[in-house]
């Protein structure tokens, strides 16, 4: 309901206000009149007209050029359809480039996951105030700007559609770098990640996002022990939601059948090999060659070699490590410190450790390495 | 809404380029130019020919050269009549500025 007022203003506050005293009037009516036939319908066309009578009255106090005039709207007028259909111009146009990252995350968690905005600036630990003026501004720009409300032209899809993902995978990982607080955020980005995959259920890499965060996200009681980091090989796979893979490898299913051979489909690919009994190093390292193809990034190059370690070759993922620039990148160090290890390099496992340990950002993550040079 | 497109881009951009890739740069700002969107525009002198000019407490001071020393400098600017921003950032993108190591800056005007 709230996309299609803000599609029918162009403006956030104006919406959510409307859409506000929608609702205390409906607390108001319907216990004495009844439920109307269709809750949704009655809701957006009195907040509309609520709206209306707002800008009328402020129109009169204020010299506002309004580009376009507005209509009183009627009951028989309103198709339920319009509500679903206008949450994807509302995706586009939270993550449209010209607003700063930050501002199209928060503006997606508040406009499409619903949290408010107090929530979201705990989940990003700054203060209400911090996040409120974020927010404003971002949507004062829209505003001033024209930026359009409406899925972008064919040409410019692409670009716009890889935004809106980046966008909530940013969401879904930011879920995993802070101490877990009271929100939920890895869990909000799957739920945005479901409305993705439902208003374009054509799109391949779409299903690869949502399929990848819910694999991800089914192992996440079996990362820690206590306070203690764990690696796959060692996770106790009871602990894994067995629902949530299935749900995941489902939605990988559906993007390989759109026959999806995009960074996110990969990843996900990659993740739900490593979610079987026994673990097909091989292909997981041929589908990270792919994603290193694709991407031209090292930290995938990584990954490949620690596949390629996996499958057997140890020496020719130390050759890979080792040919990567990535001196600043602590998980380079800690890899070639274990592919040493089982060189028998003891000495240069553990400068290797030493040097991941310098690097590292978090205390389990300290704990870890310490605990692997303690055991050479 | 109008949008300014404010040019950005080093000095002598253009006359690296081989002289009938220039022609053909000229000619693309020219067919900006005439766009049926454009609502004017100009392009700026080279940047030894600015002035600075600040009051304070009623003195006029001149400096000579440009407001900001930065290695991309200001050399002229278009305005546009556009639907949304979307279609500004195309139009911005066609100044050939843009591909040859410049920015635009796209700001919507004030419309009283």
């Amino acid at each position: 309901m709230l996309a299609s007022l803000v599609g029918f203003f162009g403006d956030f506050d104006l919406a959510e206000e409307a859409a506000q005293e929608a609702f205390a009037v409906a607390a108001e009516r319907w216990p004495r009149d009844g439920v109307p036939a269709n809750p949704g319908a009655w809701l957006t066309v009195t907040a509309r007209n609520r709206a209306i009578d707002r800008i009328r009255r402020e129109r009169t106090l204020a010299e506002k050029a309004w580009q376009r005039e507005v209509p009183e709207v009627t009951m028989d007028e309103f198709d339920d359809t319009v509500i679903e259909d206008e949450r994807l111009e509302l995706i586009f146009t939270c993550c449209h480039p010209a607003l700063a990252l930050e501002a199209q995350v928060a503006l997606t968690l508040r406009a499409l996951g619903g949290l408010t905005t107090e929530e979201i600036a705990r989940a990003f630990l700054v203060s209400e105030e911090a996040m409120k003026r974020r927010l404003s501004r971002a949507k004062a720009k829209i505003r001033a700007t024209g930026i359009p409300f409406a899925v972008p032209a064919e040409h410019l899809l692409p670009d716009r559609m890889d935004a809106v993902l980046a966008v909530v995978y940013l969401i879904y990982n930011e879920g995993y770098s802070n101490p877990p607080t009271r929100i939920d955020l890895a869990g909000e980005a799957i739920r945005l990640g479901r409305v993705l995959a439902a208003l374009m259920p054509d799109e391949p890499e779409v299903h690869g996002l949502l399929a990848l965060m819910q694999i991800h996200h089914a192992r996440r009681k079996a990362r820690f022990s206590g306070d203690e980091l764990v690696l796959l090989e060692d996770q106790d796979r009871s602990l894994w939601d067995v629902e949530e893979i299935a749900a995941g490898r489902t939605a990988l299913e559906r993007a390989l059948a759109l026959r999806g051979r995009g960074p996110y489909v990969l990843q996900a690919a990659i993740a739900s090999l490593q979610a079987d009994e026994r673990i097909d190093w091989h292909e997981v390292a041929a589908l990270y060659g792919r994603l290193a193809q694709i991407t031209h990034s090292p930290v995938v190059e990584l990954n490949r070699a620690v596949a390629v370690a996996q499958a057997g070759s140890t020496e020719q993922a130390l050759e890979i490590v080792d040919g990567l620039d990535l001196d600043d990148y602590q998980y380079l160090h800690s890899t070639r410190g274990e592919l040493l290890r089982r060189l028998g390099r003891t000495a240069e496992a553990r400068a290797a450790y030493e040097r991941a340990l310098e690097l590292a950002s978090s205390e389990p993550e300290r704990r870890f390495l310490e605990r692997r040079i303690a055991e050479l | 809404m109008k949008y300014a497109m404010l040019i950005n881009v080093e000095p002598g951009y253009i006359e690296a380029l081989a002289e009938d890739e220039q022609k053909a740069v000229f000619a693309e700002y020219m067919a900006l130019g005439e766009d049926p969107r454009a609502r004017g525009g100009a392009e700026l002198q080279p940047i030894e020919t600015a002035t600075t000019v600040r009051v304070q407490d009623g003195q006029t001071l001149t400096t000579d050269g440009p407001f900001a020393d930065t290695k991309e400098v200001f050399v002229g600017f278009y305005v546009f009549e556009a639907d949304n921003l979307d279609e500004a950032i195309e139009l911005a993108a066609r100044i050939p500025a843009a591909r040859l190591g410049g920015a635009i800056e796209v700001r919507p005007l004030v419309e009283r």
